[in-house]
């Protein structure tokens, strides 16, 4: 890397087949990646940015749009539609989906990785499972799960005398019943990825703590969890940026308007339904700008959080 | 209520008497939390074949059958019924597509990645950092303008292409790859060969691929499981035709996602194993290559 400006130039710089491709090599080897970027991904981003200030069906073809300025955006952000209920919905989800999944994989991978090491591959194998799971057939088998009479959740509550309970149909139960499978189907994920970083904190430190006579929980809260910070960062990013595009999930459990009262409706599905449903391409653009703003301004929350207070920037 | 065994098992690791603290109460309850884990990830799984071997009428029946029945060819012939015989050939669309998907994105991704790791060449830092940013884009922005383009210009709507050439090259491809190739392959390998007289393609084929067999394996798994699990991407550019469909398009339909007719669910749940088969059989052999090459990127970072 410290030679970057330093191409083999000989003495004579006679050309050579040799040594022009050799030169050439990198841009060409490169050259796939930037020209897939500028037509599948800048171009239409750009395309996207255009026609966010329009109002636009596909089906009119190109060209027969209707420029309308910040229309697009004032109808998001205004209260006639349903874009804050489901940015609410999502935000909502994510963090019953989310924070659990954290509180519950931070301490097992730190227990798997004291105490159960020996398994650790088999325990990590085995929580890797749900995460490479297809999202709609899993989806379906908790749907099934839910289902109010005779589904298996509400077949257990009932032998202890409870339920049965509505998991889809009560529009408050919604968002739990769904975070319930995002929270599943991550959690090992998570799990994987904390065991990775306390990989890397070296055995020294905790001999040292325990000469100092530090104990299990001491070694927790002072020595892994800050040495955990880059990686915490760096799972809870994943976190917010997958959580704030979940689609799959209630899409399939609930459909396509998110279930009873809407509750389950998120920004990505709401979207969705904007531009292929309804075909407003211009409003359904807009909306996902605003949509990549929010999670552009929670990323930089988790930055700004994770950055302060001394803790090593990642 | 999670941190409870961690409370419990403060007394627990004295590293002076390792033998006999397999015992204590904070060791079993640790154990049995993570036991519980394990058992939880497992148990939907164990529940889709169950299921899918039952006869439709018992799926659901109260109180639950828990064990394996003999309705599978039943439960087959139904499923290929419900979808007119297309279950097959929509299992070998998404076969297809996360083929070349996986076969495309290693090759050219390794290349960028060789080319970043092993060559100087002006202005190499700032293309890596714009591949680099490039990731900080969400998926979701691109829904949209990709089927715009697919659409309106290329008009490639409700073809597999529009599935696996976006993807060829990818970001997060290209930093794995290189991050590997950096680490992994000394530069007086790639000279050796130049000595020898190889060209730099031939260099990138014969001396450079067989070395990072590892990390192929690894991002060609991470590229088959995406393209093979990709819902959305294939309901966004209508891939919608029964010849055409991909399996996980086709799940929905039969569950009644589209029109809320339930097909059955004995044919439901054969679909569910179908789709998720492959991915198990792929987990088997490789998900240690994986989670190592996944995790050593991301510690790395």
């Amino acid at each position: 890397m410290s030679d970057r400006f330093s191409p083999p130039r000989p003495a004579r710089s006679r050309w050579t087949y040799a040594r022009a491709q050799q030169r050439l090599a990198p841009y060409v080897f490169t050259s796939p990646f930037f020209i897939l970027f500028l037509v599948f991904s800048l171009f239409p981003l750009g395309f996207s940015l255009f026609l966010a200030f329009h109002l636009w069906n596909p089906l009119d073809g190109l060209g027969n749009w209707r420029f309308v300025g910040w229309e697009n955006f004032a109808l998001a952000l205004g209260a006639r539609d349903q874009f804050w209920t489901a940015l609410k919905n999502t935000v909502w989800i994510g963090l019953l989906s989310g924070v659990p999944q954290h509180l519950v994989a931070l301490p097992l991978a730190f227990v798997i990785h004291q105490f159960l090491r020996r398994w650790q591959t088999g325990v990590s194998t085995v929580l890797f499972l749900p995460y490479i799971t297809n999202a709609v057939a899993i989806t379906i088998v908790f749907g099934m799960l839910y289902s109010e009479n005779l589904g298996l959740l509400n077949y257990l509550l009932a032998q202890l005398g409870l339920g049965p309970v509505r998991w889809l149909a009560v529009p408050e139960l919604v968002p739990y019943s769904v975070g319930a499978v995002v929270f599943w189907r991550y959690v090992g994920w998570n799990v994987i990825l904390y065991l990775s970083g306390l990989q890397a904190i070296s055995e020294d430190v905790y001999e040292a703590a325990t000469v100092d006579g530090a104990s299990a929980w001491q070694k927790f809260w002072f020595i892994t969890l800050p040495l955990l910070r880059p990686m915490m960062f760096y799972a809870f990013t994943l976190t917010i940026v997958g959580n704030m595009q979940l689609f799959e999930e209630p899409f399939i459990m609930l459909g396509q308007g998110g279930g009873s009262g809407g509750a389950g409706l998120t920004s990505a599905m709401h979207i969705f339904n904007t531009a292929f449903r309804d075909l407003d391409m211009g409003y359904a653009s807009a909306m996902s700008w605003l949509l990549f703003l929010a999670i552009f301004a929670l990323s930089m929350v988790n930055n700004y959080l994770f950055s302060r207070d001394g803790g090593r920037e990642p | 209520m999670t941190s409870q065994p961690l409370r419990d098992a403060v007394p627990a690791p004295s590293p002076r008497a390792p033998r006999r603290s397999w015992r204590s109460p904070g060791r079993i309850l640790m154990g049995l939390f993570v036991a519980l884990a394990c058992f939880l990830s497992v148990v939907p799984f164990y529940l889709m074949f169950v299921w899918a071997t039952l006869p439709s009428d018992q799926i659901f029946a109260v109180p639950p059958h828990l064990w394996f029945g003999s309705a599978i060819a039943e439960n087959f012939g139904k499923m290929m019924d419900a979808t007119d015989g297309f279950a097959l050939r929509q299992f070998w669309n998404s076969l297809y597509i996360a083929l070349l998907a996986t076969a495309t994105t290693l090759f050219f991704c390794s290349l960028a990645g060789f080319a970043f790791a092993m060559y100087d060449f002006r202005g190499k830092r700032a293309m890596f950092t714009f591949i680099l940013l490039t990731m900080l884009i969400p998926p979701l922005v691109m829904d949209i303008p990709s089927f715009l383009v697919m659409n309106n210009v290329l008009q490639w709507i409700g073809t597999p292409r529009t599935l696996w050439v976006p993807g060829m090259a990818n970001a997060f491809g290209i930093f794995l790859m290189r991050q590997y190739i950096v680490s992994a392959l000394p530069r007086t390998l790639i000279e050796a060969a130049r000595l020898d007289g190889a060209t730099e393609f031939g260099i990138f084929t014969r001396v450079v691929l067989p070395l990072i067999r590892p990390i192929l394996a690894t991002l060609g798994v991470v590229t088959f499981v995406g393209s093979w699990n990709n819902f959305k991407g294939a309901l966004i550019m209508k891939l919608s035709e029964d010849p055409t469909m991909t399996l996980p398009l086709s799940l929905r339909r039969i569950t009644g996602g589209a029109t809320n007719v339930n097909a059955d669910w004995g044919a439901t749940l054969m679909m569910v194993v179908l789709t998720v088969i492959p991915l198990l059989v792929i987990f088997l052999f490789a998900s240690r290559q994986v989670i190592s090459g996944l995790t050593s990127g991301a510690v790395k970072d």
